[in-house]
């Protein structure tokens, strides 16, 4: 089952009954809505969104409002700027409308938009916003929303990702969350979290702020911590370039690099599932699973920097990334119903530990930090995914440092002792640190709610290859069922999850994910999230007389004045 | 390394099953030492001639021997596989019965199984004493063979638990083994095989009717579309039908016996029966009120979302299901259940689904009246007036509808002073009970029967009367 973005019976939705599958890979000169132009150190993207450009057919994107195609975009030009252009020292959001930045997500789109569709439309826009305070805080490349025209909704919690904000003085253009009073939802794409846990703007302020349609403006708006600063729009662009220099000063990107393209990924996909070189995830459509599988590469093919940086995209870390970054969106989004993923890997493990000890000993490598990166906020897809994971762990497998992440990462790992043939895991310094999951711990810590002795007790076994009994032992994996056992208690333990309800298991998958320690993204991911999409199921949303059924209308909604 | 299939006759291809193999050397030795803890008292060395099951074709399933129960081959037996089996009823009806545990059943699955497998044991440990009171050699033999085929009955569950449900499964099959009759800190499952099985007339009554309760939980479970469970059951219902045979039989040898002396001293006064030695009707009466009810119980609330869930997901059907002449899905069905309004008791339509329970009591309370008729022949060809009757359902409960009033056998309430008046005019009083106890010595030489019970028309595999059943070196 697909997320098709718009419901039956819509109107609006004409245009063709077939739904093409969404798909996340485009290039620059594929934009239909950014520019990306590159100046010596400052990138800047230029948000100018194409009216008639929707991923789905029903509505406009009037006033420089998005849907995920916009997204998908913005997504990949964060990566260009990553890899293609390591120079690049800071990046400045602006628009190029006249008197409008953004209005955030297109409300007809949300308005006809399935459940399933508007909750993994939220999840990637808030994994890219967190992608931008990533590469700020990991990458060294700053971020200034140079907001030269209205503000509001989505468009302004694009502006809480950047580092700095920048508001026009023009008396007119405000930032605003009117998410409450205009829609009846939460501005649930990080704005509520951000404006507190990032921008420390006092409640009682974030109260008014939150439920007055129009916004704050001027001077307030810098009292009030909502922006850092707001300039008359004469010295606006003068005033932005010399904040994006002063940032740039900062940055660990290096002056002189070659970036690494990213040519578009290769894969075949056909009724089985997706199918990349490295990445394979064959999907079980009449039992609702899919099995992913990440394979190694048979040799370590780059030891030093110079070499890993030759290899660019085709760099087994980077390229197994992006590839593992790809399937993962696909099955979010395309195949809603396979409940199930059963994460596997082939190859040698030991390839896999000295590919691991190449990137540790070069990460201060532009290359190598970013392809880090990438492995970060791919590992870190699969832990908010609302699907439930099981590791498979057999002889022929190679969850060892960073790929015994995707393990870790799971709810269950089952991990076959047998004697006839070698099977095991390993640890490596990619287990300790190097790949932390949202809530800024790595996955081991978190899976030992920071207790030090089992910590202790892995750390002491770094470097080395564990067998069933000790990674039992120590915790690692779930349960270790023998050759006699293996077959069937894997397909009971499968059975079974399939058959329960999806939505508890999502509730419940991300309880246990997150345990003890809340970031403030674990918050926009786990709190404002939740609450985010139960009113997106209650009437007073979306049903006939809800505000964001409603929108535009010109007709006023009709509450269930019960609180719950 | 033991020979499986010399020591454990089977037709599920045990000596190439590793998985069973691993599963039974852990469980076969902890087995035998629970058959020595709380098998048959101090019957170790005894050489009974027992039926075993060899294998399932008519010539193999009653083969007879003396044997030491120990060394008794305990076998593990299935009927046939049947090609193209279809799924008879629920939601599944029409697919194809499921060969291996549905991952999504696996916990109710496990649940009926255990359930069903812990009253097997738990018989067992009931009757252990029985042993040392046995009214006839004949009578011996025949409790030894109830209890070791209630012995093969947990070994056909546990085959289940080994075979099916990984390491849970073993689990299960050792906690089966764990559990003890009336252990107050390990009590059996359920509360009716906690109970004592005090004294032979008991051991009648609980074989004609509280094993009869296992003849339909073994039906229904035969109708699983879990056919490896099917399979099972069906072939325990050949043997549970000589453990229904060896408590009619016996009850009807009981009332027998009674009716002679009845005739030779031309009185049913109930003392001067019981000077005589034997246990007036009325008495039997009472015994058979006590095993109805208890049992009854055993089948749950009439109204039941298990029992529903039970049938609509396939695991458990109706008694004879395919011969019933409905949908098989019940959706749209309704069944008259009984019920309490206030001072009366009265009869509602309910969905047929959730009284399921219910439905499958009626079948048994039929098979039961269809027994009792058959004893009343016995004071009929006599000449004697005296009739056997069930109570009304609502007698003596403490499950379901009735749990909270009181009910005579012939279905009126009753209030609270009213039953502690007349109760013991219907359930068998401590005097009664310990006059029955009073009659239980041991007669043990061939042919001789004690005086309460009279000698069976024929004796086992066309052995005659005072063949020697038992040898007790």
């Amino acid at each position: 089952m697909e997320a098709v973005a718009t419901q039956q019976h819509t109107p609006a939705a004409t245009g063709t009954d077939v739904i093409e599958p969404v798909d996340y890979r485009t290039e620059p000169s594929r934009y239909k809505h950014w520019k990306l132009d590159v100046a010596g150190e400052v990138a800047t993207l230029t948000l100018n969104i194409d009216e008639d450009g929707g991923i789905r057919p029903g509505y406009k994107l009037k006033l420089n409002s998005y849907d995920l195609g916009v997204d998908i975009e913005l997504h990949d030009a964060l990566q260009r700027i990553r890899f293609e252009h390591p120079t690049v020292k800071s990046v400045v959001f602006t628009s190029g409308k006249p008197k409008i930045f953004c209005s955030g997500a297109n409300i007809y789109m949300l308005g006809v938009s399935t459940h399933a569709w508007k909750v993994n439309f939220c999840k990637f826009t808030n994994e890219t916003r967190n992608g931008i305070e990533d590469a700020s805080q990991y990458s060294g490349l700053k971020f200034i929303a140079a907001c030269n025209g209205t503000t509001a909704g989505g468009g302004y919690e694009l502006a809480l990702a950047c580092d700095e904000i920048i508001l026009v003085d023009d008396r007119n253009s405000s930032v605003s969350l009117p998410e409450v009073p205009l829609l009846g939802v939460l501005p649930g794409t990080g704005g509520l979290t951000r404006v507190t846990d990032k921008r420390k703007v006092r409640r009682d302020h974030a109260d008014i702020f939150c439920t007055i349609s129009e916004g704050v403006r001027g001077q307030r708006a810098k009292d009030w911590r909502l922006v850092d600063d707001v300039v008359k729009a004469q010295q606006f662009g003068e005033h932005i370039a010399q904040r994006a220099a002063e940032l740039a000063k900062g940055s660990i990107r290096p002056a002189q690099a070659k970036g690494v393209a990213l040519p578009t990924l290769e894969r075949t996909v056909d009724a089985q599932g997706y199918h990349y070189e490295f990445v394979d995830a064959a999907i079980d459509a009449d039992g609702r699973t899919v099995t992913l599988t990440v394979r190694a590469p048979s040799a370590v093919t780059a030891n030093t920097a110079a070499e890993i940086e030759a290899q660019g995209a085709n760099w087994w870390p980077l390229k197994m990334a992006r590839e593992l970054d790809d399937a993962i969106l696909n099955l979010r989004t395309n195949h809603l119903d396979v409940g199930l993923w059963q994460l596997r890997t082939e190859g040698d493990a030991q390839v896999v530990m000295d590919i691991d000890a190449t990137i540790v000993a070069n990460q201060d490598n532009w290359f190598v930090r970013e392809t880090l990166g990438m492995l970060r906020r791919t590992l870190a897809r699969i832990d908010v995914s609302s699907r439930s994971l099981y590791a498979l762990i057999e002889p022929g497998s190679c969850f060892a440092g960073t790929l015994l992440e995707i393990a870790l990462a799971a709810d269950r790992s089952y991990m076959l002792d047998t004697t006839d043939a070698p099977n095991a895991i390993g640890l490596t310094a990619m287990n300790f640190g190097p790949l932390p999951m949202v809530n800024g711990l790595s996955r081991i810590a978190a899976r030992f709610y920071e207790e030090e002795a089992p910590i202790a007790a892995l750390k002491a076994r770094e470097g080395s290859k564990l067998n069933a009994a000790e990674a039992f032992e120590l915790g690692l994996v779930t349960a270790i069922p023998d050759d006699l056992d293996w077959a069937d208690e894997v397909r009971i333990a499968v059975e079974e999850r399939v058959a329960l309800s999806p939505d508890a298991l999502t509730g419940l998958e991300a309880n246990l994910r997150f345990g003890i320690t809340e970031t403030m993204n674990t918050r926009i991911f786990g709190r404002l999230s939740a609450w985010q999409n139960w009113i997106f199921i209650r009437p007073n949303a979306v049903g006939s007389n809800g505000a964001l059924k409603l929108f535009g209308s010109g007709k006023k909604a009709q509450f269930d004045w019960n609180r719950v | 390394m033991i020979n499986y299939s010399e020591r454990i006759p089977n037709n599920v291809n045990l000596s190439e099953n590793k998985t069973l193999q691993r599963a039974l050397e852990h469980w076969q030795p902890a087995f035998l030492q629970w058959w020595d803890d709380m098998g048959p008292d101090n019957s170790t060395n005894y050489d009974v001639y027992l039926r075993t099951a060899v294998s399932v074709d008519p010539t193999g399933w009653a083969h007879f021997d003396h044997v030491k129960m120990p060394d008794y081959r305990w076998g593990i037996f299935l009927t046939p596989q049947e090609q193209n089996k279809k799924i008879t009823f629920g939601d599944h009806k029409g697919e194809d019965v499921w060969q291996e545990v549905p991952g999504e059943y696996r916990s109710t699955l496990r649940r009926i199984i255990v359930t069903q497998g812990d009253t097997e044991p738990a018989s067992v440990e009931q009757q252990r004493h029985l042993g040392l009171t046995a009214p006839s050699l004949y009578d011996l033999r025949n409790l030894f063979q109830v209890n070791v085929e209630e012995g093969r009955h947990l070994w056909a569950m546990v085959y289940l638990l080994h075979a099916h449900f990984g390491r849970d499964g073993r689990e299960e099959g050792e906690a089966l083994l764990e559990r003890r009759s009336g252990d107050e800190d390990n009590p059996r499952i359920l509360t009716a095989f906690n109970e004592k099985t005090p004294d032979w007339l008991s051991f009648f009554m609980f074989t004609f009717i509280t094993d009869r309760d296992g003849k339909y939980q073994l039906a229904s479970l035969a109708e699983s579309a879990f056919d490896p469970l099917a399979r099972t059951c069906k072939f325990m219902l050949t043997e549970e039908a000589h453990h229904l045979f060896v408590g009619e039989s016996g009850i009807a040898r009981v009332i027998q016996r009674t009716c002679e002396v009845m005739q030779q001293l031309k009185t049913d006064d109930k003392d001067k029966l019981r000077a005589a030695g034997v246990i007036d009707l009325p008495t039997l009466q009472k015994y058979l009120n006590f095993h109805f009810s208890v049992t009854s119980d055993l089948y749950g609330n009439e109204i039941s979302s298990n029992a529903a869930t039970y049938y609509t997901t396939g695991l458990k059907g109706r008694f004879e299901e395919t011969k019933i002449d409905d949908d098989h899905k019940l959706m749209n069905n309704e069944y008259e259940v009984m019920d309490v309004a206030g001072d009366r008791i009265t009869t509602r339509h309910v969905g047929a689904l959730s009284a399921l329970n219910e439905r499958l009591r009626d079948d048994w309370i039929a098979d039961v009246q269809a027994g009792v008729d058959r004893w009343n022949r016995i004071p009929a060809k006599f000449g004697f007036d005296f009739r056997f009757t069930l109570p009304h359902k609502g007698f003596h409960r403490a499950i379901g509808m009735f749990a909270d009033v009181h009910v005579s056998p012939d279905g009126h309430l009753l209030s609270e002073a009213e039953w502690t008046h007349n109760h013991l005019k219907w359930l068998p009083s401590d005097e009664d009970r310990l006059y029955v106890h009073s009659l239980m010595g041991r007669c043990l030489e061939p042919g001789k029967f004690a005086n309460w019970i009279a000698a069976p028309s024929r004796g086992i595999n066309n052995q005659p009367i005072n063949f020697e059943y038992v040898r007790f070196n």
